[in-house]
């Protein structure tokens, strides 16, 4: 009896969990399936199969621009927030320090206010100082949201890490930088790639902050935001669908490449 | 914690002669921060008090705190209508998220990377293009609503969307991934041991959860529930898409105030009037809940 109710506790939460992943994804799947429709101009009913759609994924009017400034844009902030972040998670996982409550929350703040009051008192600032809002202002707004997650992400990693394994290497009369580099970064890097995709999907999908901070220049969601109004041609649902099997493909083989790593 | 004093016990004689180096560290990311948020919000401070000039667009420094009354007297409605939203979105995610994210730590064998993956993946499809396509999905000729009124749990005369049911569900389903994300994260870290622990000692399997499960996990519940409610307070996208005028939001009155009316002013003093509204609500979660370790 108590083993019965194990397995089909077991399994209730198996099925659970494959009814979630199915609610996060009915939208996805939707917007899959309206990327093959035969549509001209709003993508509202289903007027039968074309891959015309797919053939021509630049077919609407400045999709293709806008999907190239959100990847230029999130791989500059994913850079540099990855980059910032991961040493502001060193020096607080790794030093005791004095002012170290005030740098937390420092960190915390950011992520503790909504992003609608982060894109607006950016862009306040900006036009008090004259400064005209376009590329440049949406990459600073971007890393100044992405350091917050990425310094949580590392600092966690940092604080998993066995700190015999570096013990053992300086035993081994590895100087503190090999140990860095051969046993520390090594050990960190999953962690570390972890939050720039973090930090990437982020930039990529942001909305609100973007809108208060791009000016005239044009991203991804931003343009659907836009279009939508005037109904979202379908090319919209191939970039969105084209992003997001790109992003899966491109996850799963970093995943292949850390376990093959493994094992040799 | 523990395992950080034992690393700097180690090497206190190395740190006290380099105290510079977190400083080092640190400099490159706070600047930046300094700059393009602390800054921003001193900016948005100061503009709140400010009054109409003589073109438009431009505001003189008046220091008219009653700026501050007129625009929560105004929008009152607004703000309790987003605490509201936000809180039952934020309870629906995590009754949702949390089966979820436990499913991902203990039961999903070497799919768990996969799985974690498919929780931030459908941000690639941009939540926006996603949230449109609710409104399609559940509309008046969405297989979503046709589908529910086939199977009679809805009359077809009714209303799914541009409601506020359409509004939390929308805010719900946006953050569902900020909320699992942490949850998995602090319940990955429990040792199973402890649970079996539970079980030996002739607890069942809920009396594991209620006891040694959920009180482990609350580092993740209090993360994810602030990563839900925080940004689902300010949204106002939802509520312009799934909504209709009775459904809006704090964050559509800022927006409009600032890039539609072009009231800095007012826009200034409702989002920093929302800002505080918030830390102080976080403050106060924070404390009673015990978790002081979010960052």
């Amino acid at each position: 009896m108590r083993k019965a109710r194990r397995w089909f506790s077991r399994n209730l939460i198996r099925i659970y969990a494959v009814m979630g992943f199915t609610y996060l994804f009915i939208p996805v799947l939707y917007t899959f399936a309206f990327s093959f429709n035969n549509s001209s101009k709003s993508n509202l009913v289903w007027r039968g199969f074309t891959f015309n759609n797919w053939k021509n994924p630049c077919g609407a009017p400045d999709v293709c621009n806008a999907l190239g400034n959100s990847i230029k844009i999130g791989l500059i902030a994913t850079a540099i927030a990855t980059v910032l972040g991961t040493m502001i998670a060193f020096a607080l996982g790794r030093y005791a320090f004095k002012g170290r409550s005030l740098v937390n929350l420092l960190i915390f703040l950011p992520m503790a206010t909504p992003e609608l009051v982060l894109g607006a008192s950016l862009l306040t600032m900006f036009l008090n100082f004259g400064f005209n809002p376009g590329f440049v202002t949406i990459v600073i707004a971007h890393v100044m949201f992405c350091i917050s997650f990425v310094v949580v992400t590392v600092k966690a990693r940092i604080a998993s890490l066995d700190p015999r394994l570096e013990q053992a290497a300086m035993d081994l009369y590895a100087d503190e930088r090999e140990t860095f580099r051969r046993i520390t970064f090594p050990l960190l890097a999953p962690g570390i790639a972890g939050a720039a995709l973090l930090a990437f999907s982020l930039s990529f999908d942001d909305f609100i902050i973007t809108n208060f901070n791009s000016g005239n220049v044009n991203t991804f969601p931003k343009f659907v935001y836009i279009s939508a109004e005037r109904g979202l041609p379908a090319q919209a649902n191939v970039i969105g669908s084209a992003m997001f099997f790109i992003a899966l493909i491109v996850v799963l083989l970093g995943q292949v490449v850390q376990r093959r790593r493994k094992v040799s | 914690m523990a395992f950080l004093s034992a690393v700097s016990h180690k090497s206190d004689e190395s740190e006290k002669k380099r105290s510079f180096l977190p400083y080092l560290l640190l400099l490159p990311g706070l600047v930046w921060l300094f700059f393009f948020f602390l800054m921003p919000i001193l900016t948005l401070v100061s503009t709140s008090t400010k009054t109409p000039g003589l073109g438009i667009g431009e505001f003189d420094q008046t220091y008219r705190f009653a700026n501050y009354w007129d625009a929560i007297v105004n929008s009152r409605g607004q703000f309790f209508r987003s605490f509201e939203y936000a809180s039952i979105a934020t309870i629906m995610a995590l009754i949702i998220a949390y089966p979820l994210a436990y499913a991902i730590a203990f039961r999903s064998g070497r799919w768990k990377n996969v799985l974690l993956v498919l929780v931030v993946a459908p941000f690639f499809t941009s939540f926006i293009l996603r949230t449109i396509a609710w409104k399609q999905i559940l509309g008046g000729q969405g297989i979503g609503f046709k589908f529910l009124t086939w199977l009679h749990i809805i009359s077809p005369q009714s209303h799914l969307t541009a409601s506020a049911f359409a509004v939390v569900a929308g805010l719900t389903y946006n953050f569902l991934p900020f909320m699992t994300l942490p949850l998995y994260s602090s319940l990955e870290r429990i040792d199973p041991r402890t649970m079996e622990a539970s079980g030996d000692l002739y607890a069942n399997a809920f009396t594991t959860f209620r006891k040694v499960t959920l009180p482990l996990s609350m580092p993740g519940v209090v993360a994810g529930t602030l990563l839900t409610f925080i940004p689902a307070a300010g949204d106002y996208v939802n509520a312009e898409i799934l909504g209709n005028p009775q459904t809006k939001m704090i964050g559509n009155v800022i927006n409009a105030r600032y890039l539609q009316i072009v009231d800095y002013p007012t826009a200034a003093a409702l989002s920093f009037t929302l800002m505080v509204a918030i830390l102080i609500m976080v403050t106060l979660y924070i404390r009673k809940s015990g978790t002081e370790e979010l960052v």
